[in-house]
């Protein structure tokens, strides 16, 4: 929408939000509150990782093998700096864990651009064209979604690894991880957006702007999207939990990040094989982190769904 | 008024749905393709400065003529001729729809809702000159130019009603195809409403093409009027021709359903029934399950639009 009038008395885009229901509601829920102050913690202190941490875990000169192992610092044998203890390599929890939270966190944000940007585009035309279009497009996304998540998304990040040339295997992986989560989970707001465009353009203020012969393309921007991104908003803040979670679960089966590059998933994974020789806390803080962030996500994400639901209000 | 310049000439027009079922299952359960005839066979003309009604009860057809004459559906057959308007140019044809809730975007302001036909059409070489359109426009309906930077939601339904009239307006047209105008607002704002759109189309020389059900407000606006039934044309008369004297009995019970302020406890003809399914119209005319006069020709042979007199049309074999 170019609005080109002038800006007195005229809210702006702030003020509105300050002004809305939606703030409102924020406000007063507390757990809302809660989990959104959880989550800015973790997304702040995994972006602030290089400074935050004790060490560089990517850093293989700075990695000594006497301090491999190390238990966390409250309990006997813990040393400074490893809060959290140490891994088999000498490697520190906390630092690992700073870093791997910031891939996790950097592929769900990017997966969920992607498949929204997939989504939209192929939702808006099967919901405005509908026909054949429409048939084709959600005919692909039912197939796609009758394979499960995880099956999909090693199919996909092994097949592609495999034609990736060796240079950019090491590169490409997190874009592979993407795309592969991206490549699922582009059907349900493709479903959400074509729902919401097929109610949306039979209503006379679209057929007010064909009269006056609005191009196609500008008719579902400007005038059908703006009205279908609601539901949108909130799935895609529910999903980008459930991508943090495919992410982590391609992980730890060996086909997502590698352990030189570890998100939160492989920490789990190589965490996970020293469970039994008693070195705990390698797989656990990894685990709670993953936890926390998920929760914290989807606790934002179910407080938005009530808070735009006008049923609910 | 009568210029007898015609503004919208329409000749036999007909529209049918393809209201079939999905291949897949028309292929698993045997099922033929299934047409409804929304239009049949409609011919009418509209002078140029007058109002030409259109009035019938719900799923007689007369929204898709509206759509037709606009240009949002395709015709099946028949033809659709405008006059010409300022310029030589051809009549620009706008609408002003019925639900004034759902015909505003209601993500835009105002102000860029009425500028979108400018823009679009590029009316206006320049921004300010848009600007200066669309105050003028929200003066003309009766609004304040400050109103332009609002949101839809922040008004009431007259006022959206307003609203569109204003974005109407904007393209400069000289045909309004006005689908039920009045019909989602209560009865004082209706009467707002209308007042302005005798305003305007006095001053601006409007030609109005009315889409309504209530026969009160046809009265008030209208110069001519046409009866439908069922996507066929019954009666097509000048207003006060119809309102004396109703030929076609269709009209006539449409014309009983007016409650009488005189005489509240009259006693009113109960005429059994509602119209037929138009998947399955009745043979001949298609009034004829209801219809008092019913002979063995109406179930037969479909009647054809007669002149009873100059201001008088009608199919129906027992009247003319």
């Amino acid at each position: 929408m170019s609005s080109n009038l002038e800006p007195a008395k005229v809210q702006t885009r702030m003020q509105r939000f300050w002004d809305s229901d939606v703030w409102w509601s924020f406000k007063s829920h507390k757990s809302a509150v809660g989990a959104a102050i959880v989550l800015a913690l973790v997304i702040i202190t995994a972006f602030l990782a290089p400074v935050l941490s004790p060490q560089n875990p990517y850093d293989l000169a700075a990695l000594e093998l006497w301090n491999a192992e190390l238990p966390p610092i409250w309990i006997e044998g813990g040393q400074m700096p490893f809060l959290l203890g140490t891994d088999v390599q000498g490697r520190d929890i906390l630092s690992g864990i700073l870093y791997g939270t910031r891939i996790s966190i950097i592929i769900g944000i990017a997966s969920v651009a992607v498949s929204l940007f997939v989504g939209i585009g192929l939702g808006l035309i099967a919901g405005y064209y509908g026909g054949w279009i429409d048939n084709v497009l959600m005919r692909i996304g039912d197939v796609l979604l009758s394979i499960p998540t995880v099956l999909v998304a090693i199919l996909v990040s092994s097949v592609v690894q495999q034609f990736l040339p060796p240079a950019f295997r090491e590169a490409g992986l997190a874009a592979v991880l993407v795309f592969a989560i991206a490549m699922y989970s582009w059907v349900q707001y493709a479903r959400v957006v074509r729902a919401q465009t097929m109610v949306e353009r039979r209503k006379e203020y679209v057929m007010a702007s064909r009269l006056v012969g609005t191009p196609a393309r500008r008719m579902m921007f400007n005038h059908i999207l703006p009205n279908t991104l609601t539901p949108i908003f909130v799935a895609a803040t529910l999903n980008f939990g459930l991508a943090i979670l495919i992410e982590a679960t391609l992980s730890f089966l060996g086909v997502g990040m590698p352990p030189n590059q570890p998100s939160l998933g492989t920490l789990i994974r190589v965490g996970n094989q020293y469970l039994f020789s008693g070195s705990w806390w390698i797989v656990l803080f990894p685990s709670i982190q993953l936890c926390i962030l998920v929760v914290a996500v989807n606790m934002l994400g179910d407080w938005l769904r009530d808070a735009l639901n006008p049923k609910l209000r | 008024m009568n210029t007898q310049i015609p503004a919208l000439s329409v000749n036999k027009l007909t529209k049918t749905f393809d209201v079939s079922a999905p291949w897949l299952n028309r292929m698993i359960e045997r099922r033929p393709k299934l047409f409804v005839e929304a239009v049949s066979d409609i011919s009418f003309t509209v002078e140029k400065g007058t109002c030409f009604s259109i009035v019938g009860e719900s799923g007689c057809g007369k929204s898709t003529v509206a759509r037709l004459v606009t240009g949002l559906y395709e015709t099946t057959s028949g033809d659709i001729s405008f006059g010409k308007g300022a310029g030589g140019r051809p009549i620009r044809v706008q609408m002003i729809f019925q639900d004034p809730h759902s015909s505003l975007n209601p993500r835009w302001r105002v102000g860029d809702i009425i500028a979108e036909p400018i823009r679009e059409m590029k009316l206006r070489d320049k921004e300010t000159e848009t600007q200066d359109r669309v105050r003028e426009l929200l003066e003309t309906v009766g609004l304040s130019a400050d109103d332009a930077l609002k949101f839809p939601h922040e008004f009431s339904g007259g006022q959206r009603q307003r609203i569109s009239i204003a974005r109407a307006l904007a393209s400069e047209p000289e045909l309004l195809v006005c689908d039920e105008p009045t019909s989602a607002l209560d009865v004082s704002v209706q009467a707002q409403i209308l007042n302005l759109m005798r305003r305007l189309q006095k001053e601006l020389g409007l030609t109005y093409l009315f889409i309504s059900h209530d026969l009160s407000v046809v009265r008030h606006m209208s110069d001519n009027i046409a009866v439908m039934y069922l996507g066929k044309i019954v009666e097509k008369s000048a207003v006060e021709v119809l309102f004396t004297a109703p030929q076609h009995p269709y009209s006539k019970l449409l014309l009983a359903t007016i409650p009488d302020i005189e005489n509240p406890a009259r006693r009113v003809e109960a005429q059994a029934g509602e119209p037929p399914s138009p998947l399955n119209p009745p043979s001949g005319c298609a009034f004829h399950p209801r219809c008092p006069l019913a002979m063995d020709i109406c179930r037969q042979e479909r009647p054809k639009l007669q002149d009873l007199s100059q201001e008088c049309q009608v199919a129906c074999h027992a009247v003319s």
